[in-house]
Formats: structure tokens, C-alpha cells, sequence
């Protein structure tokens, strides 16, 4: 063994290796959100991209350029889609999510927590790709027979393999909410004179409240961030979509196809690095509202 | 035994620290790797090849240039060769800014590049792919005009009965803009008209063209013809002529192009010999036929960057 240090100079040594972590994490966070920022801003700044055009134009073709010299970057239709498929994959979940955290919370805890979790555990181990494919082979396949449209592409295949995918997270989040709820709660409201049912749905869920909220959120994170498997099923035309069924495009998918065709440093680059800009800045959002709920939830408990 | 406590996780402490330190330092100098070998390679040419080659570009015939990519390491055991497929455009520009030493593409530096970024580029031409047009099986029609493909792929044709087939909407399937397979059948077929017209669904790879006519009735597409699967679909003929490499040879059939494989015109000696190797009989001979590409040799005809065929 070395020889032992003063304890003093142990005790700089720890600081040190601690802090330089801590400046590391901190410097790659800014260096990062500087360099999108630079770049994303460079398509408005440097190039001319009307911020206005951006948000409200509904024509996306980096192919070709319109009279002014630029291409049509009209990113509407990309961010409508993205908001559709998350807010359509959140309606299919929720639902599910909330029910058996419920039963495996209230109704069958010893089942719950033995067999329910690691379960749901196992399932968010898996790859973004392999939910892709067996939405390309399987989900299609099934919008084609059941709804007879042609391609069997679009935002309601996307949701429905973005909802699958979202479901443990928001399963293990509400699970674990419903767990932190004193048992005192559920007492006192059995003593009252509340069946199960009452006392379920008036005391537990409403007292849970903050962390389901945090469920939602952090299950629309990752659809609206996720890539590779709704690039898959979602058809990839950037146009706005008429139908829950028409090919679309979202940020995400129009980003990671058009990232490769470019040459850095093109008016093109930089407007998908603002659409990259756009996503990041949606979830700094999405992070501040769950930010807003844990404290408001921490001032409700007292 | 406190001592002993106290000492292990002081050991324990510094080792972290090291290991946090080495590993940033590995990070640091990732960059420069290639290059020291590189130099370290081109001294020890003497007696045999080694360094690294790298490249990135077209994945289109990425499977030909990994399939020589092995049978090159094999012989030359001091070389390595890797890289990735991530679209023409791409890896024009990493060869041109030297990020990797070979860029494969589909289509002619020229149409990606400035003039003085391709003064600086060697070309290499190491196959030539043939592409065609593929409808669903339920469809009757068997051969379709240069000027039908263009109203079909402009939005102008919707309905195969303008085209002699039954009274049902035409669903286009392309390929996403950066395709090389997309990139050739459009010059073929438009010319340096611009195309404003995306069809029912822009697909990412060949595989995925493949699954979607298998399951898609009246639908059409294009594939190159190592893609063509008679079972899942129908190739069909363009002007009359059978999408057939005996066809493209002489420039009966339209719709070709010849894959690219470019290098630095300082490149080192591993890439040069992996170049020269692709170039010789073992890939040209067997390998290319093996992947469904036309060999260069058995081409009687040349195209230009305009596009403009003439003969050899």
C-alpha cells in the first residue's frame, strides 16, 4: 500500500477529483448548448431564414430553393406532426399506465412488485430499433388490413409504437408514485367510511398527483424526442399530414434523414441544426414544468 | 484495521482519479491516431502495406467495398479498412476535408463540390449499377416509357389506366432525398428538371423499398437490380428494354450509374493499395458480378458528369 496521506491533503484530493467531475458535466452541458445555439442561430442570422417563415410556413424542401435563393424551410407541418404523434402515444398510454400501476399497487401488491415490475423493468431495456421493426412489419401491416389505406404509413402507426415504448417509463413513474403515498392516507380514508374504489380514486391518485404529472411529462420527452423507430412507420414525407393515416414527417425523423445529404456549413445544415435548437429548447421546457411541479407538489405536502 | 480501511480507500481514490485522467487523455488524442499510423505506415512501406484506410459515403455499394475490404485485410493482415455508409453527399465531403481517406459516391464529385475542393480528388471508378423501375404484383402493366415515369414521378400520371393498366391510384413509393438510387433514377428520368413532387412515402433504405411492394398493391418504386426480388414484386421494362446488366452495357437500358470511389490525391500508400486492389481482377473479375454490379470493363460505354453517354 502507498503511504498514507495527512488527512487534510485526503481530504483536498477528494475535493478535487469531485469538483473536476463537476466542472466537466458542467462545461460538456454549456459547450453543448452554446454550439446548437450557434449553429441553430446561423440559419436566421447568417443565412436569412425568416424565424417567422420557420414557424409558420407549411412547405419543407431542402431540394429545391425558392426565388429568394434559399430552400423552403417552412417547419410547421414537421412540429404539428411531432406534437400529434406524442399527444396521440400519451392518450393510448396514459390510460393503461395509470390502470395497472393501480392494480399493482392497491389491488395485488405482493403480484406487483414481484412479477408486474421487473417485467415492465425488462421491457424498457429494449432498443428504440427492435420496436421500429416490429412496427414496419407488424403495426402497418395491421393499419393496411384494418383501415384499407395504401401504404398504412403515418402518425397513428408512429403513436401507436411510441405509446409500447413510453409505457414502462410512465408505468415504473406511476408505480412508484402510488407507492410513496403514506399508508396512513389510505387508513384514515378506510376509517372514514371510503370503499376501496373511493379511497383510490379521492385519496391515493389525488395525492399522487405531482408524480403522475411527472409520468406524463417525462413520457413526452422521450416521444416527442424519440427518432429511430418512428422514422420507420411515420412515412417520411414532410408535408402537413391530412389524416392520421397520410405519411408525415417529424422534427426528429426530417432531421436524422436530411443530416447526412448536406455539406456542413449550407443554408440547409444550418436550418436543421435549428430544428435540432428546436427540440432542445422543448425540452428545457418539458424539464421546467416538471421542475414547477415538484415544487408545487413539495408546498401542497407542506 | 482502520489504517488498512483508510489506505484502500485513499487507493481507491487516486486510481479513480488516474483512471478519469487517462481516460480524457485517450479522449484528447483520438484525433490524431489515425494520422500517426498513417505516417508510421508510409515509413514502414517498404516491406509491406499497413496503416489505416477509412471511408464513408454511399452505402448503395458499401456491401461490395466491405465484402473487398475483407479479402484485402486478409491478404495484407498490417491494414485496416472500416467506415460507414452515410449518403454520397457526405462522403464527398469528409474525403475533401480529409476527415476519411476514401469517399464513395454515386454520382460525379462535381455535382456535390466546388470546382477547387475536386481539383484535389482522384477518381475511381469501380462499378457500374443498373436501377429500375418495380411495380406491385397486382399491377399489369410491364413497361412503362421515359416520359410516363416522368408524369408517374411528377404527380401528373395518378391512375395506372393512363398508362394501360386497371382504373386504380397510383401509389409512389421514393426513396429520401440523398438517395444515391433516387439521385441516379431521377437524372434519368428528369434530366436537370427540378422535382417538386414526394409521392405517399419517402422510405430510408432498399430493404425497406423491398417490404413495402411486397405489401403495397398498385404501388411503384425503383431499385437497383441486386434489390429485385421476383417473388415480393415485378421489375419492369423501361422503353421496351429488360432491366438486364447485358442491357445497361450498351446504354439500351437508361437508367444506370457508375459507382465512385474517390481519394485525396496525397493519399497514403494503404489507401492506395486498397484503391488499386478494387481495381484489380479478384474484385473486378468475381466480387463485383458476385454483388450484382456490372464490372467497369464490360461497360461499352462511358458517362460524363453531365451525364452525357458516349462510347468508349
Amino acid at each position: 500500500m502507498a503511504k498514507q496521506l495527512p488527512k487534510r491533503d485526503l481530504e483536498n484530493v477528494g475535493l478535487g477529483v469531485t469538483g473536476a467531475c463537476v466542472a466537466l458535466v458542467t462545461f460538456v452541458v454549456a459547450a453543448l448548448i452554446f454550439m446548437v445555439a450557434q449553429k441553430g442561430l446561423s440559419a436566421f442570422v447568417k443565412d436569412g431564414v425568416s424565424v417567422v417563415e420557420f414557424f409558420t410556413g407549411t412547405k419543407w424542401d431542402l431540394a429545391n430553393t425558392a426565388e429568394s435563393g434559399l430552400p423552403y424551410t417552412g417547419a410547421l407541418p414537421l412540429i404539428v406532426t411531432s406534437f400529434a404523434v406524442m399527444v396521440l402515444s400519451m392518450l393510448i398510454a396514459l390510460p393503461i399506465a395509470i390502470g395497472s400501476a393501480i392494480f399493482a399497487v392497491e389491488i395485488q401488491p405482493k403480484f406487483g412488485s414481484k412479477v408486474f415490475q421487473p417485467l415492465i423493468e425488462l421491457l424498457t431495456g429494449i432498443p428504440s430499433v427492435v420496436f421500429g421493426l416490429i412496427g414496419f412489419h407488424v403495426v402497418v401491416g395491421l393499419m393496411k388490413s384494418v383501415f384499407h389505406v395504401s401504404t398504412g404509413l403515418g402518425i397513428l402507426p408512429g403513436a401507436i409504437v411510441l405509446a409500447v415504448m413510453i409505457l414502462p417509463t410512465m408505468t415504473t413513474l406511476s408505480v412508484d408514485g402510488l407507492r410513496a403515498v403514506p399508508d396512513s392516507y389510505r387508513q384514515g380514508s378506510l376509517a372514514l367510511g371510503y370503499t376501496r374504489w373511493q379511497t383510490i380514486w379521492h385519496v391515493v391518485l389525488k395525492s399522487a398527483m405531482p408524480s403522475l404529472m411527472t409520468a406524463v411529462i417525462l413520457g413526452m420527452t422521450r416521444a416527442f424526442g424519440e427518432t429511430l423507430a418512428v422514422r420507420m412507420v411515420i412515412g417520411g414525407i414532410e408535408a402537413m399530414p391530412t389524416s392520421l393515416l397520410s405519411p408525415a414527417s417529424t422534427i426528429t425523423t426530417t432531421l436524422t434523414t436530411s443530416m447526412a445529404v448536406y455539406a456542413e456549413g449550407s443554408a440547409q445544415d444550418d436550418v436543421l441544426w435549428a430544428l435540432g435548437l428546436l427540440l432542445m429548447g422543448m425540452s428545457l421546457i418539458f424539464i421546467l414544468i416538471i421542475h414547477l411541479i415538484g415544487r408545487k407538489g413539495a408546498k401542497a405536502r407542506g | 484495521m482502520l489504517d488498512q480501511a483508510y489506505s484502500r480507500r485513499q487507493f481507491l481514490g487516486l486510481a479513480g482519479g488516474l483512471a478519469s485522467i487517462v481516460g480524457l487523455g485517450l479522449v484528447g488524442c483520438g484525433g490524431s491516431n489515425a494520422a500517426d499510423t498513417a505516417a508510421e505506415g508510409s515509413a514502414a512501406a517498404a516491406e509491406s502495406v499497413s496503416g489505416e484506410v477509412t471511408y464513408d459515403g454511399a452505402s448503395s455499394f458499401q456491401a461490395l467495398v466491405e465484402a473487398a475490404a475483407e479479402k484485402f485485410m486478409d491478404a495484407n493482415p498490417d491494414v485496416s479498412v472500416s467506415g460507414s455508409g452515410n449518403g454520397s453527399g457526405k462522403g464527398l465531403t469528409a474525403v475533401a476535408a480529409g476527415t476519411v481517406t476514401i469517399g464513395n459516391s454515386d454520382v460525379f464529385a462535381e455535382t456535390k463540390l466546388e470546382a477547387d475542393q475536386v481539383k484535389n480528388l482522384v477518381d475511381h471508378e469501380v462499378a457500374v449499377v443498373g436501377m429500375g423501375p418495380v411495380v406491385s404484383k397486382n399491377v399489369k402493366v410491364d413497361d412503362l416509357s421515359l416520359e410516363q415515369l416522368k408524369g408517374i414521378f411528377s404527380g401528373q400520371i395518378t391512375n395506372w389506366k393512363e398508362v394501360g393498366g386497371d382504373d386504380a391510384k397510383i401509389v409512389v413509393l421514393n426513396r429520401k432525398a440523398g438517395s444515391g438510387t433516387r439521385a441516379t433514377f431521377e437524372a434519368a428520368v428528369f434530366g436537370d428538371e427540378a422535382v417538386d413532387f414526394k409521392g405517399d412515402a419517402e422510405l430510408d433504405k432498399s430493404g425497406d423499398v423491398q417490404t413495402q411492394m411486397g405489401s403495397t398493391d398498385n404501388a411503384i418504386s425503383y431499385l437497383d437490380f441486386s434489390h429485385f426480388d421476383d417473388s415480393k414484386f415485378n421489375a419492369i421494362k423501361v422503353e421496351g428494354v429488360e432491366p438486364k446488366s447485358a442491357n445497361v452495357t450498351d446504354d439500351s437500358f437508361k437508367i444506370w450509374a457508375t459507382e465512385h470511389m474517390y481519394c485525396s490525391k496525397d493519399a497514403d500508400e494503404a489507401t492506395t493499395a486498397f484503391l488499386e486492389f478494387m481495381l484489380s481482377d479478384d474484385v473486378q473479375g468475381k466480387l463485383v458480378e458476385e454483388q450484382g454490379f456490372i464490372p467497369v470493363s464490360a461497360m461499352k460505354v462511358v458517362k460524363d458528369a453531365s451525364g452525357k453517354v458516349s462510347a468508349k
